[in-house]
């Protein structure tokens, strides 16, 4: 949060209320104009309707068994995904050959739209978990690829110098200044890679799964079941926004030398 | 007195020059202008424990000596032999103070001391040890385990020679070190480098554009000039050791300082 100057006179803009009560506002409204305009629920529920949905949900524990699938589909695909990008980001990052030698069809294989990969690949590794993993994967590793590139050209050339007038090797130089250099640059990867599981997770459930919250998803669509469908939107968000504050505080623990890190996590 | 003199009155001393360089070239070769031709024919013999300053205006190749003793750029032809060694890249007898303090922002002050030692794999309990009395040397004792932003940038500065002593290296580089720091400071790093010179009994060689600086830390200066960057005298400086801030005052000090500005004044470079 930005300081105030002294003698800053605090005004209704100060307040921690207003974003909750925008919140408010717009749950009522919502609420207020699906009666009004009587609404069918089966197009738009109202909010009161999701929130008993997703009060049964949660307290039947309809939801454990597909929140746990996916969660376990979108962690277990960001972490190998993020292994691989890192991984062939450094290799890529070090050595300007394998830049051109791989690169492009790294890019090339980012271009093609991963929705449309994910029948194949669900074929391919079959209606359980795995697929999913594998899709989640494909979709999380660029962004910590193409972080990890940069990241590991952005080490200051005085650090570098620095350190090879001490006599030190190509390894020592990227273990001492290359890569916590990266650093910064690979937790924004891995910001972005784990919002975009979630979607590879959900995507893959969409093509073809017997559990998880796409599953779920699918199946109250086809029944019609709209306060359903966004009571698990709403359990999806807070799986984003959650594995999204475990990466920050991660980041933090690492990164509170850099100044780029308060910059990037403003908005919290 | 000329360049050819000083290499003879080296050689007949009898003491064996730590550092023997001859006929040294650096050109960079640009691919618009054509050659920029940076060192010529640069010839320098510094004797083991002496305090050699390096003066001249920007362009003049006075960083690029340096770093090509450094080791970490190479030079186009001639001859750099340190300890009798032919030089062929980074080594372990030199400590190198740069004009950044360029300290790693993730390592505390200790931590950032050490990394040359860390580097060369050098025992780790002597190593703390030495950097404990380095930083005490320096005035900074008590913040070995505070991060660089925490520290002003004449600490900083001070850290960074700390890192370059550490190794206990014989032969200290010092690239326009104190040039980032307000005048006060800068006398007093001035006074504070010449107690660490004697107490390590190192040999330096400090590049500076301050003409005072250069007369007032040197046992010689080595004047040069741009383009193509050359020696263009060697001055000794007979002032009596150890330096004192009054000597800024003296009229053997303003002597030097007006015989090396005269090489200046007629190009109207450098102040």
């Amino acid at each position: 949060m930005r300081r105030k100057p002294p003698g800053y006179v605090r005004t209704w803009k100060d307040s921690p209320l207003i974003s909750p009560l925008l919140f408010v506002s717009l749950i009522a409204i919502w609420e207020i104009a699906i009666h009004v305009f009587e609404v069918p629920s089966i197009i738009v529920p109202p909010p009161s309707a999701v929130a008993v949905s997703l009060w049964e949900g949660i307290v039947t524990g309809v939801f454990l068994p597909h929140t746990a699938a996916t969660l376990w589909e979108v962690v277990a695909g960001f972490i190998s995904g993020s292994i691989v990008g890192i991984v062939l980001g450094i290799m890529i990052g070090l050595s300007p050959f394998l830049e051109r030698v791989l690169y492009p069809y790294v890019v090339a294989f980012q271009a093609m739209p991963k929705v449309a990969i994910a029948p194949i690949i669900v074929i391919w590794f079959g209606y359980g978990i795995e697929s999913k993993i594998v899709i989640t994967a494909m979709i999380s590793f660029f962004p910590v690829l193409a972080n990890t590139i940069v990241g590991l050209r952005a080490a200051p050339q005085d650090q570098v110098e620095m350190l090879r007038s001490a006599t030190a090797s190509d390894w020592q130089i990227f273990r001492m200044v290359r890569l916590p250099n990266a650093l910064p640059y690979i937790f924004v990867g891995l910001d972005v890679a784990i919002i975009v599981s979630v979607i590879g997770a959900i995507v893959g459930e969409f093509v073809g799964s017997r559990v998880g919250l796409g599953y779920l998803i699918m199946q109250r669509n086809f029944n019609f079941d709209m306060a359903g469908v966004f009571a698990i939107l709403i359990i999806l968000a807070a799986i984003g926004v959650g594995l999204h504050s475990l990466v920050v505080i991660v980041q933090r623990r690492f990164l509170f030398w850099s100044e780029t890190q308060s910059a990037l996590n403003s908005g919290n | 007195m000329s360049m050819e003199d000083k290499t003879l009155s080296a050689a007949a001393s009898g003491a064996q020059p730590l550092v023997r360089i001859s006929h040294l070239e650096k050109i960079y070769p640009t691919h618009d202008q054509g050659d920029v031709h940076a060192l010529s024919d640069i010839n320098l013999d510094i004797e083991p424990g002496s305090f050699l300053t390096v003066v001249g205006p920007s362009g003049c190749g006075k960083s690029t000596l340096l770093k090509i003793l450094a080791g970490i750029l190479a030079h186009t032809s001639g001859e750099v032999e340190i300890a009798g060694k032919r030089l062929d890249g980074p080594s372990r007898e030199l400590g190198v103070v740069f004009q950044a303090p360029v300290l790693l922002p993730w390592r505390t002050v200790l931590q950032n001391v050490l990394a040359p030692s860390e580097v060369q794999k050098l025992d780790k309990t002597k190593m703390r040890e030495r950097a404990m009395e380095l930083l005490d040397l320096v005035g900074l004792k008590g913040f070995e385990h505070k991060y660089p932003r925490e520290l002003s940038g004449g600490m900083q500065q001070r850290v960074g020679i700390c890192r370059a002593l550490v190794h206990e290296p014989s032969f200290l580089l010092m690239d326009e070190p104190f040039g980032a720091l307000d005048a006060m400071t800068r006398e007093t790093m001035n006074l504070e480098l010449l107690r660490i010179w004697r107490e390590q009994k190192a040999t330096v060689l400090l590049v500076t554009h301050s003409i005072p600086e250069a007369v007032f830390l040197g046992d010689r200066v080595v004047v040069m000039s741009p383009r193509p960057g050359r020696i263009a005298d060697i001055i000794d400086i007979d002032l009596p050791r150890p330096r004192t801030l009054d000597m800024f005052n003296t009229e053997a000090f303003g002597r030097y300082t007006r015989a090396i500005r005269h090489y200046f004044s007629s190009t109207g470079e450098l102040d």
